[in-house]
């Protein structure tokens, strides 16, 4: 089994999600390489073969050249697996090598299982295991799914360049929205899901977070509608929190939510069905309506 | 100018899903079905350039599915959408993302489209690979995950949404394919008038065997519901009763109360 790494590399630094592709390869004990479109000032650490082009020549995000730089690693590899995280760089970029290969692709995996990979679907709440029917395929990897491995050594390099067709023109990034609060500082947080109903509900859930001396939280939903401001939101597009206690109020358990406030000492989440995902990392899932047990704590706390 | 909007229907993901005979995929019996989400936005921002435009405009909205598929078409329409195509397929849940891209590239390949929109992902599948192949197959530009659209003299400016809320803003010329993410716009509800206007509007019906010519690059061994952890307690019961064991609970395993 051979596997060709995609690392990843953003405004000028190697990202540390690249040493969970290492943790994938070595969960399938598998001869590995790497590719990176990045820079020889920020290697990773490892020691095996590493196609490398210069980002300041290739663009940090030009997934045409990318893919032709990937493709002419996979000529030299001959690799069984061609492996991306499933992040905005890799779900982008894998289907397109993936077309050009006609090779399977399989999205998100989070484990692998006998012959084939486990992935998730409906929401987080169920499962699939797919095999790829090809005898080349192309993986991206759930993040926090695989452990990070940083064996160590250095790369043997190999330089790659390729030029020409650029079917998009990258302008620049915009920083995220400056945070009004910093959600990272609390100790309790007191989160909003789609499941408080409606924009009305939210200074209920405001008052147990006060009631508990701690700040407000929110999901994507919930700031998307308008109800909160972005700053409270919780995930990988909002903030990473470990507060010692955290309250999902209505909040299903997307891996999104999940990977923002997982590693909270210790998580209660309320919700009407009992099979939410969220329940699968909650200390206390409390089955309850949301507007009915919120403010009946909040009474209670305050007493 | 041609735009094509892309949508799927999906089941309400609060239900409890079950396998279906063959253990592959979810049985239907008592699921309700509506938009996908991440589509609501890309049919939202699709009608808003069509409003831009104007006449000579035409936006056409696709589905592949069994005939439930019509209700979200037209829903689509009601948006805005001119007219629909159905591409009628009873085992489209059977298909892998490969084929279901290869049968929107086969409708769309002679009708010159400039813009195709399409949802990031589906809730129910979440292969987030759907769009990236239909645009690869058509030779078409192509950006994901945009939370900004912008669209002049052949150019579409076009914001990505990145880990930790960073964006990175693109132009690409059309032809050209965007994947849409949540909260890109404010999809609109259809107004009664719009939804009477919609009835009028054509849905063709297209065989899908007219347009699939691609075999599956995957196979599903099976659909089950995740191992759970355990660990954690569920509590049910009367909500007085919840309040005082949640209350016990803080106060044993967490200092919040003290
Ligand atoms: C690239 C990408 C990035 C994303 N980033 C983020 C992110 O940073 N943060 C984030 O949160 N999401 C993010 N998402 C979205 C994520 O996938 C989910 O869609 C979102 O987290 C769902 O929010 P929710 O749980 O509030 O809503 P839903 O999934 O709609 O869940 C609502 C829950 O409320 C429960 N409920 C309903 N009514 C009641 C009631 N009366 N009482 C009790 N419970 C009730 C339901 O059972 C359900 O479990 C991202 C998605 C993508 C694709």
């Amino acid at each position: 089994m051979k596997t060709l790494l995609i690392g990843e590399y953003r405004e000028g630094k190697l990202l540390d999600s690249t040493y969970e592709l290492l943790g994938f390869a070595g969960q399938m004990s598998a001869e590995t390489s790497m590719l990176l479109v990045g820079s020889e000032t920020q290697l990773p650490t490892y020691s095996g073969t590493l196609y490398l082009a210069e980002a300041a020549t290739c663009g940090e995000y030009n997934p045409g050249l990318h893919k032709k730089l990937i493709l002419e690693a996979v000529q030299k590899e001959s690799p069984d697996l061609i492996v991306f995280l499933h992040s905005s760089y890799g779900w982008d970029l894998a289907p397109r090598v993936a077309a050009a290969l006609k090779a399977a692709q399989i999205s998100e995996v989070i484990a692998i299982t006998d012959g084939g990979f486990e992935v998730g679907c409906c929401n987080a709440k169920m499962r699939r295991t797919v095999k790829p029917a090809t005898a080349q395929a192309v993986l991206t990897i759930q993040a926090g799914a695989f452990p990070v491995l940083q064996s160590g050594g250095t790369p043997n390099i190999q330089k790659l360049t390729a030029a020409g067709d650029c079917t998009l023109e990258f302008v620049g990034y915009e920083p995220a929205e400056k945070k009004d609060i910093d959600l990272a500082k609390a100790e309790v947080i007191v989160s909003a899901g789609r499941g408080i109903g409606k924009k009305d509900n939210v200074p209920a859930i405001q008052a147990l977070a006060k009631a508990l001396g701690g700040e407000l939280g929110a999901s994507r939903p919930v700031v998307d509608a308008g109800w909160v401001e972005h700053s409270h939101q919780v995930g990988t597009t909002g903030q990473t929190v470990s507060p010692k206690l955290y309250v999902a109020c209505g909040i299903s358990g997307a891996i999104q939510h999940l990977a923002g406030m997982k590693k909270s000492d210790f998580i209660i989440a309320i919700n009407k069905d009992k099979d939410a995902p969220i329940g699968e990392i909650a200390d206390v899932l409390v089955v309850a309506d949301v507007m009915q047990f919120v403010p009946a704590l909040t009474a209670k706390v305050l007493r | 100018m041609k735009l094509l909007v892309c949508i799927k229907q999906v089941p309400d993901l609060e239900s409890r899903f079950k396998p279906d005979a063959a253990g592959v995929w979810y049985n239907e019996t008592d699921l309700a079905f509506r938009m996908n989400e991440y589509d609501e936005y890309a049919v939202e921002q699709a009608v808003q350039l069509r409003e831009k435009l104007g006449e000579g405009t035409e936006l056409t909205v696709l589905s592949i599915g069994p005939d439930r598929v019509v209700e979200a078409i037209k829903k689509s329409l009601a948006m805005g959408c001119d007219n629909a195509a159905h591409i009628q397929d009873q085992a489209a849940s059977a298909k892998d993302p490969w084929q279901i891209a290869s049968i929107i590239a086969a409708y769309a390949k002679d009708k010159a489209f400039d813009i195709i929109f399409t949802g990031m992902q589906s809730q129910d599948r979440g292969s987030a690979q759907v769009g990236v192949t239909i645009a690869e197959q058509l030779g078409f530009a192509c950006t994901t995950t945009i939370v900004g659209f912008d669209y002049v003299d052949g150019t579409i400016t076009a914001k990505r949404e990145l880990e930790g809320g960073i964006k990175g803003v693109v132009k690409l010329k059309t032809p050209a394919l965007v994947t849409c993410q949540l909260g890109l716009n404010v999809p609109r509800y259809p107004t009664l008038p719009n939804i009477m206007k919609a009835k009028k509007k054509e849905i063709v019906a297209i065989p899908v065997a007219d347009l699939l010519t691609e075999e599956s690059l995957t196979t599903t061994a099976s659909f089950h519901p995740p191992a759970k952890k355990g660990g954690g307690i569920v509590l049910e019961g009367d909500v007085a009763d919840l309040v005082e064991k949640v209350i016990a609970i803080l106060k044993d395993k967490t200092t919040v109360l003290r």
